[in-house]
C-alpha cells in the first residue's frame, strides 16, 4: 500500500516540471513589468537629456543704422539665417536702450535656431546643404558649440522651440499647489480628526466615510467638470487660473490627504488617548497636544504623496483651461498660468521635431520633482516608524 | 483693485480685533482669578472664547453675504458688506469679554465650536460629491433638452461638430445640426480599456503571484518599491511615450506582418495604460493572497502538493473574489482615464473592431468639447456632460460592486478562521 | 545492530544531560517508523530545540505532551518539513524514515509530506466542496483513475474519519459548511485518502468541543490499525486515554519519553511527575 521514496519521486517529476512553469511564468511576468521601466527611463533620458543642451554660434553682431529697425540686418547674411530670431528680434531695443552701441560691433555667442541645434543632434530638420556645410566648417573652428541650455530653466513657453522654457509653467505648478494644499490639507486634516477623534458612529458618518472612498475613486476628469461647472460658471472663479486649478486639484486630493491622516491618527495607540484624558484633558486637548504630534509624520507621508498626485494631473486642468500659452512667468493666483503637466502636453502637441525633445526635457524635471517628493515622503516614514 | 484695498481692510481690522479680543479676556480672566474666584477654565480659554465670539459670527455673516450675493444676484456693495460684518465683530467682542465670568465654561464653549467645526470640514467631502453629481446632472440635463436621449444612448454616429454652427446661427451651413450616439465613443473606450486590462490583469495578477509565493524577500523589497513607481508616473508622461514611441513601434511590427495600423492606433494608449494599471493590480492582489489564511496554504502542502498546485488549485480560487473586485476596480480605472487616450487615441469617431484602427473614447470626446472657444450654451459643449454623467454612473457602479465583493471577501476569512 | 548501538548513545547522551536515568519502552514487535538522532533546530539566533532523540513506533500513537513553547509543535513539524516554510530556520541532526534522512538535499520535501500527512490545530478545509477536499490530493497523486475509484476512495476515507453518515448526502456542498469537529474530521479523511504511513496531529482537538474530542480520540484509537500518529496535545488525560508512547517535552528537549502507562503511573523523571500531577505547565 505504502509507496517508497524513490517510486514516488519518480511519479512527482513530472509534476514538479509542470510547477516550476508557474514559477517561471509569474518571475517573467515581473520582469516585463519592470523591463518596462527601464525602457520607460531609458526612452525619457535619451529623448529628453539633449533637452539640456542648446546649440549656440559666436556671431558679429554689427549694430549699423539698419538693424535699429531690423535686427537681422546686423548679421552677417550667411549666418543670419542660422541664429534664433528671437535673437534678431532683441536688437533694435538694444540699440534703442543704449545709444553708445550704434556703430559698434561686437563677438558674442548666441543661441542658434532649432534646426540647426538638431541638427547638431543628429535629429531630422529643414536645413539646406549649404547651410548644413556652413554648420559643419563653424563646428571645426570652435564657432559653434553646444552649451548647458539655461534658457530652458528661466524662460516661458515660445513657439520658437529653442526659445521655450518651463519656468512659467514651473512657477504656475507652484502657485497652484500652494493653493491645492492651502485648501486640501486643513479640511482633509480636520475631517479625518472629525471622523477619528470626535464622529459618533452613526448613519451620517458612514455615509461620510462611503463618500470618501468612493471620491478617491472618481476619474480626475470628472473633477475638471466639476470645476468648470462650479468654480468656473458659478462662482466667477478666472478660468485658466491657480486658483481655479488648485481648487479643482484640492478636491481630488482631499481623500488621499483624509485617507493617509485617518491611518496616521489610527495607529496612536488608545492607552496614550486614555493617559491624556486621565489627567482631565478635554478631547480636543488630548488630540492637539498628544495625539496630533505623534500623527504629524503620517499626515505629512500622506499629502506629499497626495500633492505629488496632483502635481502630475493634467486632465481636470485642461477642462479649466489650464493649458493656456504662457511667455512670462507670473505670480498672480489669478491670471491665466500653465503647470508642468501641462506644458508637457501642449509642447507634446506641437510638430515641430524640436519640441519632442523639449516635451522630454520637461518630462524629465516633473520626474525628478516627483520622485524627489516621493522619497521624501518614504524617508519621512522610515525614519518616524514606531511599533507600539 | 478698490475691492482688494478694501478686502485688506477688513482683513486688518478683523485681526486687530482678535487681538483686542484675545487680550481683553485674558486680562480679564486674569483679574477675577487675581481676585481669589476660581473659575472654570483657563485664562487663555477665556482668550480664546472672546477671539472666536469676535471673528466666528463676522465671518458668518461675510460668508453669507457673498452667498447672497451669488445666489440670489442681489447687489450688496461690498463695503457696506464688510463694515456691516465688522460691526458684528465688534458687537461679539463685547458679548465675549461679558462672558468672562467664572461660572461660565469656557473650554466646553471652545470644544462645541471645534467639533462644529471639524464637522463641517468633513460635510464637504460630501458637498464635493453632490457638486460633482449636481453640476453634471445639471448639464446634461440641459443637453438632453436639445438632444434626444435615445440617440444618445443608441445613436451610432458621433459628429457634434455641425451643432455649433447651429449655436452661432449659421445652421444652414451645418448638414442640420450635430448628431450624438455615443456608441461609438463607448465602444471605443471598450477597445482601449480591454486591451489595457488584457495587458494589466495577466502581467499584474503574475507579478503578485511572484512576489507573495515565490519571491526571496529581498526581492520583494526591491521589486515592489519598484513597480509603486509605476503608478506614480503622470498619466501624461505615459501618454506621450505612448504616442512618440510606442505607437511607431506597433505600426512597424504590424507591417512586418503585412497589416496596415494608424500611428494613432487603439493598441499603443492600451498597452501604455496597461501597463501603468499593473502596479495598481499588483499590490490589490498581493492583498488579497496575503490575507488568504496561511493554513490553507500549509494544509494543501501537507497533503504532499507543490508550491505551485497549493497556489493554483487552492490559493487562487480562495482570493478569487479579491482579484476579481480588484481587476473592476482597475477597469474603472482605465474608463475614467483620460490623457494618455488624449495624447496617443484618435479623435475620430470609429465603430469597429479592429484595434489597428483608430478611434476615439468618451474621455476623448469630454475634452475635445470643452477645449476651443466654442458657446458655451451649444448641445457640443453640454455633450461633455452627458458623457460625463455616463461615465460617472458606470466607474461608481463598479467602484461599489467591487467595494461590496472584497468586504464579502474579507468577510468570510474572518469567519472561518473559528 | 546498528539501531542498538545508537539508542545506547542516546540513552546515555540523554541521561547526561539530565541527570536522569531515561527509560524507554523495550516491547518488542513494534516495527521503527521515523528516527531522530541529536535534532536541533534554530529560529534565527533562538534554538527552540536541543539534540532531540526519539524512535517512533509503527501502528502507534505516539503523543507529545509539556508546556507550551517547549518545542512539542516545531518538533512535530521537523517530521514532514513543514518548518522549510519558515525563514530563519536552521536544523541539524538526522530524521530519519526508511533509513533515508528526511532532510538531506536530495529528499524531496513533496514526496516527504505525501507520506507524513499532517492534521492541523484549527480545521482547515479548503474552500470547495466536501467531496473535492478528500479527493483532489489522491487525484493529484494519482492514485485513483477512474471516476469509480474516486467515488470508492472519498467513501472509504470518509468512512474511516467516521464522517460518511453525516455527509453522504450533502458532499457537493462546501466544506465550510461543516461544523468544527466535523471539519476537523474532514481534514483527517483528506489526511488518509493519500493513504500516508504517518499522520502528525497538531493538537487535533484543542479547537473543538468535548463532544467532538471525543469522537476524534476514538477515531484515533482505530486509525492506529492503519497509519503510525504522531500527536502534540495540551490536554494530560487525552495524552494518556489515545496514546501507546508518550514523550514529555520542556525547554526543547525531550525529558522523558515512555510507554504511556509508565509515564503516568511512575514516570522516572521529576519534571516529568511535576507536570503530570500539575505543578507546572
Amino acid at each position: 500500500m505504502s509507496h517508497s521514496f524513490d517510486e514516488i519521486s519518480a511519479q512527482l517529476k513530472r509534476r514538479h516540471r509542470k510547477s516550476a512553469r508557474l514559477k517561471w511564468m509569474s518571475m517573467a511576468s515581473l520582469g516585463i513589468a519592470l523591463l518596462f521601466l527601464v525602457v520607460f527611463f531609458a526612452d525619457m533620458l535619451n529623448k529628453g537629456l539633449p533637452a539640456f543642451q542648446q546649440a549656440y554660434v559666436q556671431v558679429e553682431v554689427d549694430y549699423n543704422e539698419d538693424a535699429e529697425t531690423m535686427g537681422r540686418a546686423a548679421l552677417d547674411p550667411e549666418i543670419a539665417s542660422l541664429v534664433s530670431r528671437s535673437f534678431e528680434r532683441l536688437i533694435p531695443g538694444m540699440i534703442r536702450d543704449d545709444a553708445d552701441l550704434l556703430g559698434t560691433t561686437e563677438t558674442r555667442w548666441v543661441l542658434t535656431n532649432s534646426q540647426v541645434d538638431q541638427y547638431l543632434k543628429g535629429h531630422r530638420n529643414e536645413l539646406s546643404d549649404d547651410e548644413k556645410a556652413a554648420i559643419d566648417e563653424r563646428v571645426e573652428d570652435g564657432q559653434v558649440d553646444m552649451k548647458f541650455n539655461t534658457t530652458f530653466f528661466s524662460q516661458g513657453d515660445s513657439k520658437m522651440a529653442e526659445r521655450a522654457g518651463i519656468m512659467a509653467a514651473a512657477v504656475g505648478t507652484i502657485m497652484t499647489m500652494l493653493v491645492t494644499l492651502a485648501v486640501s490639507f486643513p479640511i482633509g486634516v480636520m475631517t479625518a480628526i472629525y471622523l477619528e477623534e470626535f464622529a459618533p458612529d452613526n448613519r451620517f458618518t458612514q455615509a461620510i466615510e462611503i463618500n470618501i472612498n468612493n471620491l478617491a475613486a472618481i476619474p480626475s476628469i470628472l473633477f475638471g467638470l466639476l470645476g468648470l461647472a462650479v468654480f468656473i460658471n458659478f462662482f466667477g472663479v478666472p478660468r485658466s487660473s491657480p486658483l481655479v486649478g488648485g481648487l479643482t486639484l484640492a478636491l481630488m486630493t482631499l481623500p488621499v490627504i483624509i485617507i493617509s491622516t485617518r491611518a496616521a491618527l489610527r495607529s496612536v495607540p488608545d492607552s496614550i488617548r486614555q493617559g491624556a484624558f486621565a489627567v482631565g484633558c478635554s478631547r480636543w486637548q488630548v488630540v492637539r497636544d498628544h495625539v496630533l504630534p505623534l500623527a504629524l509624520p503620517g499626515i505629512m507621508t500622506g499629502s506629499i504623496i497626495g500633492l505629488a498626485q496632483a502635481m502630475g494631473e493634467t486632465a481636470p486642468l485642461i477642462i479649466v483651461g489650464m493649458v493656456a500659452f504662457i511667455p512670462d512667468v507670473s505670480a498672480s493666483f489669478t491670471e491665466a498660468a500653465t503647470v508642468l503637466p501641462a506644458q508637457v502636453f501642449t509642447w507634446a502637441g506641437e510638430p515641430e521635431r524640436a519640441f519632442v525633445e523639449k516635451t522630454a526635457g520637461g518630462i524629465l524635471v516633473l520626474l525628478a520633482v516627483l520622485i524627489f517628493m516621493n522619497a521624501t515622503a518614504v524617508m519621512l516614514r522610515k525614519k518616524f516608524e514606531r511599533r507600539w | 483693485m478698490q475691492t482688494n484695498q478694501i478686502f485688506l481692510l477688513f482683513c486688518g481690522i478683523l485681526l486687530l480685533l482678535g487681538l483686542v479680543a484675545f487680550f481683553l479676556g485674558r486680562a480679564k480672566a486674569a483679574r477675577v482669578r487675581g481676585a481669589g474666584i476660581s473659575m472654570y477654565a483657563q485664562p487663555d480659554q477665556y482668550a480664546w472664547f472672546t477671539v472666536l465670539s469676535t471673528a466666528g459670527p463676522a465671518l458668518m455673516v461675510g460668508a453669507i453675504g457673498a452667498f447672497v450675493m451669488l445666489l440670489l444676484g442681489a447687489e450688496i456693495p461690498t463695503f457696506y458688506l464688510l463694515s456691516g460684518s465688522l460691526v458684528v465683530a465688534a458687537v461679539g467682542l463685547a458679548v465675549g469679554v461679558m462672558q468672562v465670568r467664572p461660572e461660565f465654561h469656557a473650554r466646553q464653549a471652545i470644544e462645541h465650536v471645534i467639533r462644529l467645526l471639524l464637522a463641517g470640514a468633513a460635510l464637504i467631502s460630501i458637498f464635493t460629491t453632490f457638486g460633482i453629481l449636481f453640476s453634471i446632472i445639471f448639464e446634461a440635463l440641459r443637453f438632453f433638452q436639445k438632444e434626444s436621449l435615445w440617440e444618445f444612448i443608441t445613436g451610432t454616429t458621433w459628429s457634434p461638430g455641425a451643432s455649433f454652427l447651429e449655436a452661432a446661427g449659421r445652421a444652414e451651413e451645418g448638414s442640420g445640426g450635430g448628431q450624438f450616439g455615443s456608441i461609438p465613443l463607448f465602444a471605443g473606450t471598450m477597445m482601449i480599456t480591454l486591451i489595457a486590462m488584457l495587458v494589466a490583469i495577466p502581467i499584474g495578477l503574475m507579478s503578485s503571484i511572484y512576489m507573495s509565493e515565490f519571491a526571496p524577500h529581498r526581492v520583494r523589497g526591491i521589486a515592489k518599491p519598484m513597480l509603486e513607481i509605476l503608478a506614480g508616473i503622470p498619466t501624461v508622461v505615459y501618454g506621450f511615450f505612448a504616442a512618440i514611441t510606442v505607437a511607431p513601434i506597433i505600426v512597424d511590427v504590424a507591417g512586418f506582418f503585412g497589416l496596415d495600423a494608424a500611428y494613432n492606433n487603439a493598441v499603443a494608449p492600451g498597452m501604455v495604460m496597461g501597463i501603468m494599471i499593473i502596479p495598481f493590480i499588483s499590490s490589490l492582489s498581493d492583498d488579497v493572497i496575503n490575507s488568504v489564511p496561511d493554513s490553507l496554504r500549509q494544509g494543501a502542502l501537507a497533503l504532499g502538493m507543490t508550491n505551485s498546485e497549493t497556489i493554483k488549485h487552492v490559493v487562487l480560487p480562495a482570493a478569487l473574489p479579491g482579484i476579481i473586485s480588484a481587476s473592476l476596480l482597475a477597469v474603472s480605472r482605465a474608463l475614467g482615464e483620460t490623457m494618455i487616450v488624449v495624447m496617443a487615441a484618435g479623435m475620430r469617431p470609429n465603430l469597429t473592431a479592429n484595434p489597428l484602427e483608430d478611434m476615439t473614447t468618451v474621455t476623448v470626446s469630454i475634452v475635445a468639447a470643452l477645449t476651443g472657444d466654442q458657446e458655451f450654451e451649444s448641445s457640443a459643449t453640454l455633450s461633455a456632460f452627458a458623457l460625463g454623467l455616463a461615465l460617472f454612473v458606470v466607474t461608481l457602479t463598479l467602484n461599489i460592486v467591487s467595494v461590496v465583493m472584497i468586504r464579502r471577501f474579507r468577510e468570510k476569512y474572518r469567519i472561518n478562521d473559528l | 545492530m546498528n539501531s542498538q548501538v545508537a539508542e545506547r548513545e542516546m540513552t546515555s547522551m540523554t541521561s547526561q544531560r539530565t541527570g536522569q536515568p531515561v527509560t524507554r519502552n523495550e516491547q518488542v514487535g513494534h516495527d521503527l517508523s521515523v528516527r531522530v538522532r541529536d535534532l536541533s533546530l534554530w529560529y534565527g539566533e533562538h534554538q527552540a530545540l536541543h539534540n532531540v532523540n526519539i524512535d517512533i513506533y509503527q501502528k502507534n500513537v505516539t503523543a507529545l505532551i509539556g508546556p507550551s513553547g517547549c518545542g512539542k509543535s516545531t518538533f512535530l513539524r521537523c517530521l514532514n518539513r513543514m518548518n522549510d516554510l519558515i525563514r530563519n530556520v536552521r536544523i541539524q541532526g538526522r530524521v530519519e524514515m526508511d533509513g533515508r534522512d528526511v532532510n538531506e538535499p536530495k529528499m524531496d520535501e513533496v514526496a516527504l509530506r505525501r507520506r507524513v500527512g499532517m492534521v492541523f490545530q484549527k480545521p482547515n478545509p479548503f474552500p470547495k466542496s466536501i467531496f473535492e477536499n478528500v479527493a483532489y490530493a489522491p487525484r493529484m497523486h494519482d492514485l485513483v483513475s477512474r471516476k469509480a475509484d474516486q467515488d470508492e476512495l472519498v467513501e472509504r476515507s470518509l468512512r474511516d474519519a467516521g464522517l460518511w453518515e453525516e455527509v453522504k448526502d450533502k458532499l457537493h456542498q462546501p466544506g465550510t459548511s461543516l461544523s468544527g469537529g466535523q471539519q476537523q474530521r474532514l481534514c483527517i479523511a483528506r489526511a488518509i485518502a493519500v493513504q500516508p504511513d504517518v499522520i502528525l496531529m497538531d493538537e487535533p482537538t484543542s479547537a473543538l468541543d468535548p463532544i467532538s474530542t471525543a469522537t476524534i480520540e476514538d477515531l484515533m484509537d482505530k486509525l492506529k490499525k492503519q497509519f503510525t500518529i504522531v500527536t502534540v496535545t495540551h490536554n494530560m488525560q487525552q495524552a494518556a486515554r489515545v496514546a501507546d508512547y508518550t514523550a514529555f517535552f520542556h525547554l526543547g528537549e525531550i525529558i522523558e519519553y515512555n510507554d504511556t502507562k509508565t509515564m503516568f503511573s511512575n514516570p522516572h523523571t521529576k519534571k516529568a511527575e511535576d507536570y503530570i500531577t500539575g505543578r507546572f505547565g
